[in-house]
């Protein structure tokens, strides 16, 4: 009893919103959080690969959901959050083997990571509409 | 009976009693995930498009096999990482067990309708 009571209190550390947001911050924040959306994201794909394997009727009332303008927006938004997590995830792993982790070095990566990330979804795009 | 010895047992494991599985798998299922970029690009240029375009499409065997193995990596990769998620911000001990819980249902539901869905249209003719 007397350490739960402990437990419940004792000091936290100050958190995120004391610090002021710098590139490489905003960069793992945006990670978690895209990774948070590809993983609700993930379960849209699952609907609509469910819907093509049923008919044709609910097919087209899923694929016309997500062919709306919303839908769009939302797999728009779904693109960005995989390559910005992506590129991410390749930083990650180049520096788990301990390379790139100068402090400068990683500030620029990271102004580049988000740059890079909407140029690629934009190609992703543009590649994806010229084949229809 | 094992030759070795209490302490060669729980060496390199930690207080999660698993080592470093967890951050490997995340690091494997990673890269693995990496060729998605391909699946993203197929379904933004199949949204919208007529259902005997997009089934003809998905049934293609490169196509459903590529969709199967990516499945199988994406959501090994995101139930790893909501599990991460959950034990940072949830400190309940109970909430949080079932938290991981529904974590694992999740990500079999989402494979199960993938699953019925990749063999449906692969094989269903």
């Amino acid at each position: 009893m007397s350490q739960t009571q402990a437990k419940s209190s004792r000091p936290l550390s100050p958190h995120l919103e004391i610090y002021k947001p710098i590139p490489t911050m905003v960069a793992s924040i945006m990670h978690r959080i895209t990774g948070v959306a590809l993983y609700f994201g993930m379960f849209l794909f699952s609907w609509w690969l469910f819907a093509a394997a049923t008919d044709a009727a609910y097919f087209d009332w899923v694929n016309g959901l997500f062919a709306s303008l919303l839908g769009r927006v939302v797999l728009l938004g779904f693109t960005w959050a995989l390559v910005h997590h992506m590129l991410g995830g390749i930083k990650h792993l180049v520096q788990d083997t301990g390379r790139a982790m100068e402090k400068r070095f990683t500030t620029k990566i990271a102004k580049l990571h988000f740059a890079a990330s909407i140029a690629l979804t934009i190609l992703i795009w543009i590649a994806a509409y010229a084949v229809r | 009976m094992s030759m070795r010895t209490p302490l060669g047992k729980v060496r390199g494991l930690g207080s999660a009693k698993e080592g470093t599985e967890h951050f490997w798998r995340q690091r494997l299922t990673a890269v693995a995930n990496i060729p998605l970029l391909f699946g993203l690009w197929l379904v933004i240029s199949l949204v919208g498009a007529p259902y005997g375009e997009v089934r003809a499409t998905l049934a293609s065997p490169l196509v459903a096999i590529f969709i199967a193995l990516f499945s199988i990596s994406v959501l090994y990769h995101m139930r790893l990482g909501m599990q991460v998620v959950i034990e940072d911000y949830v400190h309940g001990e109970l909430r949080k067990i079932v938290l991981i819980m529904l974590n694992t249902f999740f990500v079999f539901f989402s494979g199960a309708l993938v699953a019925f869905a990749v063999f449906k249209l692969a094989f269903g003719g």
